[in-house]
């Protein structure tokens, strides 16, 4: 069995995501066949020009939006952690919305149930990931992240202690 | 066809009706969308002399067919276009970023805006749902704070807006169109057309999907340009940006320098686009759907300007630096915040401080006429102080923020001699007395002096023809290149991606094609650019613009460059000016008064347009 640790989502780099959108128009258009930013599974915040980072699903371990339910629409796969919607009970209620931290489910403009990121599981790949022309996007599991997060620690610390000296 | 909204949306602001009506196919075939449909447009909604401040001129926006696609570039851009305050002929001035997207998303590929509102008020498009809402809270607002505002009454964080600022607001010649708060519809004064009709603000939602004739291709045809995007085709923009061309020009001594005093600039190494890398680009961050980046984002880290962040690029840098011998950067950062925070062209604006100084160097301008300001060339202080006062309208300001061409004639003195613009829009980046088939681009562009009308400097920068000398040929030069800029900005395409079309109209052709699903051909498309370059043409001569006005500014004709080195001596002389704008109209079958025939107007199926040359035909 997978353990929860290993488990991958998509998650952007602010170092190098610019804030273009491409991964919106690439997703909306995957699952949506069409060009529609609304259709999103991952949506891009700019706050201002140096601050933008493309948001979406974590795949929490035990996810806020699974608990917030009150119709059992939403469930977790153990193997993936993937969010499951079934589109029979759920009625769009936003409970779900208003529980997530980083406003990765959303509700559907067309379809009225709520949706958020498969990683493009019957595509193989997440597509944004495939089409960032920044490379901004990865498909990491949280232990991957600590690590980054870690080295770009150690390398700041040792460039103020080399200002130093 | 697909990749067009079909609709046209009319405000009346003066009763405050609005109206959709499909937009008409044929229009959109043979004049593309951008600034091709938005001259056509404004051509058929506005009577002929009308005054540009006035509610008789129609502020057209538009978009174009690819607009709201993923393509790169072209997915995001939209265009204004009206009669011009400054030259009394084409307005017209583009920007990229989010805004032209939504706009299509609301389902539109134009939008007209006629009469005037009774009170300030600004425009909210979302989707079917169109608004005129009360604008008093904004005025006096720079556009990103309107910008803010509005989505914060809104309570909508993704609607789009397009501002103009407070020269805007007080009708100020030089008054541009700010979206996504550093982005700008810069030139030929369409602020001020907007504040003339009490409008403050568009803002705009759009939910609707946007689907490509031919998906699957249109995304293979994507992934190939975002290849060829981090190709040599345009590494320029994504490293040093284009202020690598302050450098590049001062050696060739074609960079204007102290408002055309000189070619080139002692201080240009400190203002180079490698120093303004190295020590103040914080982020190189891209517009909606594109896949290049090239907005240079500079924050200034230290000194009295600390913390000061806008966007820069070489025009813009140009301008409010060498044109006013300023070598100081985080000034000229500062004044291109001022620009944008009070909405107004930093090309003109630089041009006219630069005007100003030389005014007040020659005496023509006293010290007392600018209330106390020592307007030397390289006063740092200076430009920001006639800035804030051309913002401001206070003072010489008011004066000066109307465009060099008018304060030129106001102040008198000589003073005429020394505003440097063509048809009343002040100059750019390039010294035409060295680049002669760049001042023959100048000299006939359709919204006055400008490089992007042709790009017709890449001949003489690259060496490619004999940059010094005039002579037959150039015309049809400048002639192709004018066909395929008209197409850019029809499409609307950002001109920076130009180089990724390896093979110009056959790319774009195709790319027409996978949207729309009409077959277009690379020989239609050719026709279209140049229709478009007719239509301008004819809204010129329409509202009384003629040979006259394809001229040179005077220190072009009449200031031979003094710089020792490779351009010493050049100037254009009448006699050169002549000949290269007889070749043009030549090569253009226009008649020598530079005026398009009806033969070649039933040759572009223009016959609806005739009426307007066959008056002068005699």
């Amino acid at each position: 069995m997978v353990k929860i640790h290993e488990r991958k989502f998509v998650s952007a780099d602010p170092d190098k995501c610019v804030g273009c959108q491409v991964c919106e128009y690439v997703c909306s258009m995957t699952n949506d066949k069409a060009f529609n930013p609304l259709k999103s599974r991952i949506r891009v915040v700019r706050i201002n020009q140096l601050a933008n980072l493309a948001v979406t699903c974590r795949l929490c371990e035990d996810p806020p939006c699974v608990a917030a339910c009150p119709r059992e629409a939403l469930t977790q796969s153990e193997e993936t952690g993937l969010i499951a919607v079934d589109k029979d009970k759920c009625n769009g209620c936003g409970w779900c919305i208003e529980a997530c931290d980083y406003g990765a489910i959303m509700l559907h403009p067309e379809n009225k149930v709520v949706y958020v990121c498969d990683l493009c599981k019957d595509k193989g790949e997440p597509q944004c990931v495939k089409w960032c022309p920044e490379e901004a996007l990865d498909l990491v599991t949280s232990d991957v992240l600590a690590q980054k997060a870690r080295i770009t620690a150690v390398k700041k610390l040792f460039q103020e202690a080399m200002k130093i000296s | 066809m697909l990749g067009y909204a079909g609709r046209i949306l009319y405000i009346d602001l003066t009763t405050g009706k609005t109206r959709v009506e499909p937009l008409n196919e044929e229009y959109a075939k043979k004049y593309i969308g951008g600034i091709g449909l938005g001259m056509r447009l404004w051509l058929e909604n506005a009577s002929p002399g009308v005054d540009p401040l006035s509610a008789e001129n129609p502020l057209v926006l538009t978009v174009g067919p690819i607009a709201g696609t993923m393509w790169p570039t072209a997915g995001n851009g939209h265009a204004f276009v009206a009669k011009s305050p400054e030259s009394h002929g084409v307005g017209e001035a583009k920007a990229h970023g989010s805004f032209g997207a939504e706009l299509k998303r609301a389902g539109y590929d134009a939008v007209i805006l006629k009469g005037k509102a009774e009170k300030p008020v600004y425009v909210w498009i979302d989707d079917d749902s169109v608004q005129l809402l009360d604008a008093s809270r904004l005025m006096g607002k720079s556009p990103a704070e309107t910008d803010d505002a509005i989505r914060e009454e809104l309570g909508d964080y993704y609607v789009r807006v397009a501002a103009i600022g407070p020269a805007g607001e007080k009708l100020a010649r030089i008054a541009c169109i700010i979206n996504d708060k550093t982005r700008a519809a810069g030139r030929t004064g369409l602020g001020a057309v907007m504040g003339s009709k009490n409008v403050k603000a568009i803002a705009v939602r759009g939910t609707r999907d946007i689907v490509v004739a031919k998906p699957e291709e249109f995304m293979e045809y994507v992934k190939e340009f975002h290849e060829r995007m981090k190709g040599p085709a345009t590494q320029k923009y994504r490293t040093l940006g284009t202020p690598e061309n302050v450098l590049v020009h001062n050696s060739l001594a074609c960079m204007p320098t102290r408002n055309y005093n000189n070619a080139s600039f002692e201080g240009a190494e400190k203002v180079s686009g490698e120093t303004l890398n190295e020590k103040f680009v914080a982020k190189i961050i891209g517009c909606s759907s594109c896949a290049m980046r090239c907005e240079h984002t500079v924050v200034v880290p230290e000194g009295p300007y600390k913390g000061t962040m806008t966007r820069m690029e070489y025009e813009t840098l140009w301008a409010l630096g060498p044109y006013c011998g300023i070598d100081r950067l985080d000034t000229i950062i500062k004044g291109m915040e001022l620009c944008n925070y009070y909405g107004m062209d930093a090309i003109g604006a630089g041009v006219i401080v630069g005007f100003a100084m030389d005014c007040y160097e020659k005496g023509i301008l006293k010290p007392e006429d600018l209330g106390g300001i020592e307007a030397r060339f390289g006063n740092s202080k200076a430009l920001i102080q006639l800035l804030e006062k051309m913002g401001k309208r206070e003072g010489i300001g008011d004066i000066l923020v109307d465009g060099v061409k008018i304060a030129g004639e106001k102040i008198g003195k000589g003073a005429e001699k020394l505003g440097q613009h063509i048809k009343g829009v002040e100059v750019t980046g390039y010294d035409l007395r060295c680049l002669k088939t760049a001042a023959l681009g100048f000299a006939v562009s359709f919204r006055g002096a400008d490089h992007n009308r042709h790009g017709a400097y890449a001949f003489d920068v690259k060496g490619k023809v004999n940059r010094l000398k005039a002579e037959k040929g150039r015309g049809k030069l400048v002639r192709d290149m004018e066909d395929i800029y008209t197409l850019i900005d029809s499409f609307i395409v950002c001109k920076f991606s130009r180089g990724t079309y390896y093979k110009e109209l056959p790319d774009m052709a195709k790319l027409y094609t996978l949207v729309t699903g009409y077959e277009m051909t690379p020989e239609e498309l050719k026709k279209a650019g140049e229709r478009i370059n007719n239509v301008a043409k004819l809204f010129n001569v329409r509202e009384g613009l003629t040979r006259k006005d394809d001229t040179l500014p005077w220190k072009v004709m009449n200031l031979p460059i003094p710089d020792e080195g490779p351009s010493k001596g050049a100037y254009v002389t009448q006699e050169e000016l002549d000949l290269l704008l007889d070749d043009y109209y030549d090569s253009r079958g226009w008649t020598r008064e530079g005026v398009p025939t009806v033969e070649k107007l039933k040759e572009l199926g223009m016959d609806d347009l005739m009426s307007i040359v066959e008056s002068k035909e005699e």
